[in-house]
């Protein structure tokens, strides 16, 4: 087959599987909740309610997609747009298996914080174009907490890079043929993970959402498919951010040969993703100077700690 | 940190426990004898209506739901001309049947009462009259009552005496 044609057909399949995961991700995250909770979950509609996405995606597909008066309307719509767009671009650099993946980049790595520090835009400029207190509020808090959160999320990851000598993900998945990083790499993956709940803005880490105290913080005014897409976004962040974890911690592809790859990566990243939702069923949100001190004051320092052992690691053994 | 873990930890195992929610349509649970539901008028064991059209439910009701008007039989038999419930105010205090004299309007274990249209919830006489006793079995007002309207001679009711013939001396 023609490269370029094997090209797009791979974009496209990774583009489409990731998406649906993302929405099939609406219906696990109600399910898995009512179950650590005691409950049913969503069981009417389908087989075990397995339906239920298809319903709430013709729901907000005929909502109607209204755009406040007081909104920046440019603005407001281009913000829920770079959600999805930043996350999805990143999508491209991970390697599903050793064959699928968009492109083989030799900044994969750096390619993924760039995305994910273009993703905080969106929070900030939804936040703005509301023209809503609450939104603002919850915009402030998002930048806030992006600031503090992408610094050592860089940091910790450099662990990786260092023993692995490349910023390239394949590279990364390929030098953990020995023993996957996670073993020697624990502070930092404990670290990374932290800071990737507070990527994707997910409990205990919500603080720009927060429903409890500020109505629904950067999206309130939005409604209709365009709070769908924030929706599906913020799904997408925590399958990238397992994606992510899978692929520089736990091996990425590698496992026994009875299985093929891809179905390794997708075993990995579900744990990973029920860890996100089992946290969610059980953690409180901290308060906000609570969140900001833990960063800078624990995370950062530790993540520091983490990078120069493992230099001095990797330089005396070398 | 080690608290947080222990505690999704804990979340996890709930997976194993059983389940609270009760599937509704399919499965019903049980609800008992004096759940305050839907309200009927009842009827005495010889099957004419409790009712004597008191009011006091209509009075006792706290969102006035309830409107009727009283009118009598030829025999002087007191009862309502109609009796209306509008269940889209009532709250189902119960305080009509606790005010009821005469046992005739009851709350009974029903709540499955949804309509698409709302006026389909004004119940008129004949949607609230049951053909049975409801909770108290074997209550005859009349029976007990002093006023003679043919359901017993004046004297003849239950734990009543013979009236007193006040024109002789012999007691």
């Amino acid at each position: 087959m023609n490269p370029i044609w094997a090209h797009i057909l791979t974009l496209v399949l990774v583009l489409l599987v990731m998406v649906t995961i993302a929405a099939g991700l609406i219906y696990v995250e109600r399910r898995m909740l009512a179950v650590w909770q005691d409950r049913l979950g969503p069981n009417r509609v389908g087989p075990f309610g397995l339906l239920q996405v298809m319903a709430d995606m013709i729901k907000i597909f005929f909502k109607e997609d209204w755009i406040p008066k007081f909104a920046d309307k440019r603005v407001f719509v281009l913000a829920p747009m770079i959600v999805m767009i930043s996350i999805l671009m990143t999508f491209a650099v991970i390697p599903f298996t050793p064959l699928i993946s968009v492109v083989n980049l030799n900044i994969g790595l750096l390619f993924f914080l760039a995305m994910s520090s273009l993703g905080a835009y969106s929070i900030v400029l939804a936040g703005w174009a509301s023209n809503n207190k609450y939104s603002l509020l919850g915009a402030i808090r998002g930048s806030a907490q992006m600031l503090s959160y992408e610094v050592f999320m860089g940091l910790s990851l450099m662990g990786v890079v260092v023993m692995a000598g490349s910023f390239n993900l394949h590279d990364i998945v390929m030098a953990q043929n020995k023993v996957w990083y996670f073993i020697p790499q624990i502070v930092g993956f404990v670290v990374f993970f932290i800071a990737g709940i507070a990527e994707t803005h997910r409990l205990p880490f919500d603080i720009p959402e927060a429903e409890s105290e500020l109505v629904a913080g950067y999206h309130s005014e939005y409604s209709g498919m365009k709070f769908g897409m924030f929706f599906v976004g913020e799904y997408l962040g925590i399958t990238l951010i397992s994606a992510l974890i899978v692929t520089l911690y736990f091996g990425g592809w590698r496992g026994p040969h009875f299985l093929p790859p891809v179905i390794w990566f997708l075993i990995k990243m579900f744990v990973f993703i029920l860890i996100f939702i089992l946290m969610r069923a059980s953690l409180p949100r901290p308060r906000y100077d609570q969140l900001m001190s833990y960063g800078w004051k624990i995370l950062l320092p530790l993540s520091l700690l983490n990078l120069l052992i493992t230099g001095a690691c990797v330089l005396y053994f070398k | 940190m080690l608290s947080n873990i222990r505690s999704m930890w804990l979340v996890f195992l709930r997976m194993f426990h059983k389940r609270v929610t009760v599937q509704y349509p399919e499965k019903k649970n049980y609800l008992p004898p004096r759940w305050r539901g839907r309200i009927v008028l009842t009827r005495d064991p010889d099957h004419s209506e409790r009712c004597v059209a008191c009011y006091l439910c209509a009075a006792a009701c706290p969102v006035d739901c309830i409107s009727l008007q009283a009118t009598e039989d030829e025999k002087g038999r007191r009862y309502p001309e109609f009796f209306r419930i509008n269940f889209s105010r009532c709250i189902f205090c119960g305080l009509c049947e606790d005010a009821c004299p005469t046992y005739a309007i009851q709350l009974v274990p029903d709540f499955e009462m949804a309509e698409y249209n709302r006026q389909n919830l004004v119940y008129e006489k004949q949607d609230l009259l049951i053909d049975g006793q409801g909770k108290y079995h074997g209550y005859n007002f009349y029976k007990v009552a002093g006023v003679a309207v043919g359901v017993k001679e004046k004297g003849g009711g239950d734990n009543e005496d013979k009236p007193v013939d006040i024109k002789k001396l012999i007691p």
